[in-house]
């Protein structure tokens, strides 16, 4: 089980606010993060992978992370913009993270990145530079899975194949998975459970159905 | 012919080049990572040599290193190396005058690059030593092979500070810009024009290649 108890000062959207998020996320639940740019959704993930300092804690399975380093923390992390290493082959990536062969040639045949495990990344679209880089955050059998908007720079055909190669991954490595997004289709098809942030602060939690319905709503009387 | 000079200059600019790489890279990365208040003050002293005359850095390197300065009279007293007139000198004092030519491109370099990369490289477990080796220098080329190659040509090409603190004492001191000045002012033309079209040749071809190399790694990274 992942607690979560953290504070801290963000400069948001609309000037000073504080990052306030208590919450407790169970062993393998697929958490979808959602909620306006600059309202933390980021900074939560990346003080969860050890990349922001905050007040407060963090702790995994009964254990604390405090002045844990991210190269300690085993945790599989999806960046937006893909940050795959520029400089090696699809394959190099995977091998860079863990050097186990087997694990790498599996999670490429799960994702049909197989016949481009020799190329040099620079060469890749979009959606394969993504998926290339959800097989690398897989390669240290993480149990705790972060993706920052892995869907977003995709068009539709793309994101839905991916969508598909995320289910599969987080049920067949049993990790417990944060995903930030804004897309509400690939949001309730991933999620067991839905979070929506606000100036930092969790203004909605709970099952998609119930979320999701309540946003609609939210957005229904905006627009009337 | 007496190519000495030109293999006194190129063993200089070489270790210059190896010492100060070692001593730049920690620095550089650091430089590129902190939001330290300190890092324009260090900035600016690190791009001093760029703008003061070589005359007055010479000055300075030359007080330091004498053996009546502490620095100088340590050295003298507890290694038994002379660190004024001697080559070890030369390359103290060419290590503080090249500085800013490998410290600056690298810089630049380690703050180009895509700063998630090297947070992947962190959460994969690896050391900051490990994510510089293996993944920011290999996406830094052009900016890696720029500082080596400006420290080397800069080092090869100095004469103030190098005659300041070396003066010419044959192969210990009497690099090729040295040896060339001393040619002028004994009037020997012929010799100087040989000296000097060497340096001016290879200068060319060397920078010539820098500038090849960084054309070429451009279109790889846009193909």
């Amino acid at each position: 089980m992942l607690a979560i108890d953290i504070q801290k000062a963000l400069h948001g959207s609309q000037g000073q606010m504080s990052l306030d998020v208590k919450l407790n996320i169970k062993q393998g639940e697929f958490v979808v993060l959602m909620g306006e740019s600059g309202s933390g959704k980021t900074t939560l993930l990346r003080v969860l992978a050890g990349l922001e300092k905050s007040r407060g804690s963090v702790s995994v399975e009964g254990k604390v992370w405090e002045n844990v380093p991210p190269q300690q923390r085993s945790i599989g992390f999806v960046f937006q913009d893909y940050a795959l290493f520029e400089n090696m082959s699809v394959e190099e990536n995977l091998l860079f993270v863990n050097h186990d062969k087997a694990l790498a040639t599996k999670l490429l045949e799960l994702t049909a990145l197989s016949a481009l495990a020799t190329r040099n990344v620079q060469s890749l679209s979009g959606g394969q530079k993504q998926r290339v880089s959800l097989c690398r955050a897989m390669m240290n059998k993480p149990k705790l899975l972060l993706m920052d908007e892995p869907l977003s720079a995709l068009d539709t055909k793309m994101r839905e194949q991916l969508q598909i190669e995320i289910a599969i991954l987080h049920k067949e490595f049993g990790t417990t998975t944060i995903m930030v997004s804004h897309d509400g289709a690939s949001s309730y098809a991933l999620a067991d459970r839905i979070i929506v942030l606000d100036q930092g602060k969790i203004i909605r939690d709970g099952h998609k159905d119930s979320v999701l319905k309540k946003e609609q709503k939210t957005v229904y009387s905006l627009q009337n | 012919m007496d190519f000495a000079p030109f293999i006194l200059s190129f063993k200089l600019a070489g270790l210059t080049t190896l010492i100060l790489f070692m001593i730049a890279l920690p620095f550089a990365w650091w430089l590129s990572q902190t939001d330290s208040k300190s890092k324009p003050v260090l900035e600016a002293i690190t791009a001093l040599p760029i703008v003061l005359p070589p005359s007055v850095l010479g000055f300075y390197i030359l007080v330091v290193l004498s053996p009546n300065s502490a620095v100088g009279g340590f050295f003298e007293d507890v290694f038994g190396v002379k660190l004024v007139f001697s080559f070890v000198g030369l390359v103290v004092a060419s290590c503080f005058y090249s500085l800013p030519f490998m410290v600056q491109p690298l810089q630049s370099g380690f703050e180009s690059l895509n700063k998630h990369m090297l947070e992947a490289s962190y959460l994969a477990g690896k050391s900051k030593l490990q994510t510089i080796w293996h993944v920011a220098l290999p996406n830094m080329k052009p900016a890696l092979i720029t500082a080596l190659i400006i420290t080397f040509a800069h080092t090869v090409g100095e004469f103030g500070v190098v005659l300041m603190v070396g003066g010419s004492i044959p192969n210990e001191t009497k690099v090729a810009s040295v040896a060339i000045y001393e040619m002028v002012e004994v009037l020997e033309y012929g010799k100087a024009h040989i000296y000097s079209g060497i340096m001016v040749a290879m200068s060319f071809v060397v920078l010539l290649l820098v500038y090849i190399f960084n054309h070429k790694q451009k279109k790889v990274g846009i193909l």
